[in-house]
């Protein structure tokens, strides 16, 4: 079987110096967790794949087929949803306008009703500017935004930075949901209680590269690896 | 009375015209972030075809389509062929758009000569009527009531339609826009067509009542900078209050101190900035 999304020696510069040194994963449905310490690239690996970032060599294939050099708008309507870190909501948007713009709907797919149902908070509030929520509900719009799109896999990028423990935990509750559908995830995280709660995979990043890719229970398990990788345990 | 109403009355009309000028530059401004220096040009392109189109046809209203539609084209073929390939590079963008300013003014002169022209409004246009305190030029009334439909339906656009949702986005955030699926090309292409056919229009309508020449672009492209800038880029309520807050300046020191006319605009944009570093209804300001 294809797998959903097939990154293939990956290789990001940023003026000389070289973000991203070859970076290969596959990934499956289900959610699979993209850990490391500040500044490992993570999040270039993110804007590489949106077409955000240029790549110097290697590709991004979308259930086989190559999009690396693709625009960005393009390689969102082939299927990937992107919840940015930091949430980056439209200053000039309302809330409803977040989740009604963008929108591709498919028949029994998402759309701004059924976030509604899943946030009542933005109902609530859906005529205000969407930087009038707290940093919880701007989350919840940056994953509406993207699920609106009907994306086949969705790609969040610390979506627990600067949240409450509280909202943490409903952030985990609506990943369980999102499992339930047939979307691929990949979840970007610092926060390790998250990304185990929710992931069954790992890929953790050391210095522009992945330097562990299995599960996160045999990560957990190695106690000399964990400390060499992302500095606990 | 009177003199003080006129002179009221002028900022205000000139600031209408100010304003159709401006608003698409702020947009391409706040979208693109490209400081378009060719928009000047793009007042004075619509003003000489609306002219010749004026003269050939004896059609005003013609005229100002005509001098929109040309513009835009000009504005959309500059952009594909020329502006795309520096697009993100400040000062390339800079360099090349004040270059087809020097062209284009050259052709201009080589083509009209350098003697200051006017379109000519059809008869029952060129009268005033009786505004209770004085009476007044009907064109400059007229170019008033022209510039807040404009605005209303540029408002409309912006609040109401899903294009004006993109551009609202775009200048938001380009990156996050196009991430979503929006194909943010086209949205500028659009954008900069509608700039083009507004500085255009507003060329031939102001040269109506404001004689033109090669080099005019120059004052134009001044004023309406201030105006972006004072407003906010990318705002068009911010637009609108520049254009009125420069015309009033403009048409108040010409009137009593000329000499301190071009100092006291500027003197305007820097207390706007010191207290609004983003302009007064700028990004980072209070909506």
């Amino acid at each position: 079987m294809t797998p959903i999304l097939k990154v293939e020696d990956l290789h990001v510069y940023y003026g000389g110096s070289h973000v991203l040194q070859g970076v290969s994963m596959e990934l499956e449905r289900g959610m699979t967790a993209i850990i490391g310490r500040n500044g490992m690239g993570k999040t270039t690996l993110v804007n590489a794949i949106m077409g955000l970032a240029p790549t110097r060599a290697g590709s991004v294939f979308l259930e086989g087929a190559r999009i690396t050099g693709l625009p960005p708008y393009l390689i969102a309507r082939k299927g990937i949803g992107y919840v940015p870190q930091g949430r980056k909501i439209f200053p000039s948007l309302t809330v409803d306008e977040h989740l009604r713009f963008a929108a591709r709907p498919v028949p029994g797919g998402w759309d701004a009703e059924k976030v509604y149902g899943l946030f009542p908070r933005l109902r609530e509030r859906f005529r205000q500017s969407g930087t009038n929520l707290s940093g919880g509900e701007q989350q919840m719009l940056a994953i509406g935004r993207a699920l609106v799109t009907n994306p086949k896999l969705l790609i969040m990028d610390e979506p627990s930075e600067g949240l409450a423990p509280v909202i943490v935990d409903q952030l985990i509750s609506f990943c369980e949901t999102l499992k339930q559908t047939d979307m691929a995830l990949v979840l970007v995280e610092q926060n390790l209680t998250f990304a185990r709660a929710v992931s069954d995979q790992v890929n953790v990043m050391l210095t522009g590269r992945f330097a562990y890719q299995d599960s996160f229970e045999a990560l957990m398990a190695d106690h000399a690896l964990t400390h060499q990788l992302i500095g606990v345990g | 009375m009177n003199q003080v109403f006129i002179i009221l009355m002028n900022g205000i009309t000139y600031g209408g015209l100010l304003f159709m000028c401006a608003s698409g530059l702020t947009l391409v401004f706040g979208l693109m972030q490209v400081v378009n220096m060719s928009h000047g040009i793009f007042y004075l392109v619509g003003a000489y075809v609306g002219l010749t189109v004026q003269q050939r046809t004896g059609s005003w209203l013609l005229g100002i389509l005509t001098g929109g539609i040309v513009t835009a084209l000009v504005a959309f073929l500059l952009k594909i062929s020329l502006f795309e390939r520096v697009l993100g590079d400040s000062q390339r963008e800079t360099l090349l758009t004040l270059g087809i300013n020097l062209i284009i003014s050259d052709v201009i002169l080589a083509i009209f000569g350098g003697t200051p022209r006017n379109v000519v409004a059809p008869e029952r246009i060129r009268t005033s009527v009786d505004l209770g305190i004085s009476r007044y030029p009907l064109i400059r009334i007229l170019i008033l009531i022209i510039a807040v439909a404009e605005g209303i339906a540029l408002f409309l656009l912006i609040r109401k339609t899903r294009m004006g949702q993109y551009i609202r986005a775009g200048v938001d955030n380009k990156d996050m826009t196009a991430a979503l699926g929006v194909n943010i090309k086209l949205v500028f292409t659009f954008v900069f067509l509608l700039g083009g056919f507004l500085a255009g229009s507003s060329g031939v309508l102001g040269g109506t009542y404001l004689s033109f020449t090669q080099g005019f672009d120059a004052t134009i492209l001044t004023y309406s900078l201030v105006v972006v800038i004072i407003g906010g880029i990318g705002s068009l309520g911010g637009a609108a209050l520049g254009a009125l807050m420069v015309g009033l300046i403009d048409s108040i020191t010409k009137a009593t101190i000329p000499n301190l006319s071009m100092i006291s605009i500027f003197g305007a944009l820097m207390v706007v900035l010191a207290f609004r570093p983003n302009g007064l209804l700028g990004k980072g300001a209070k909506r």
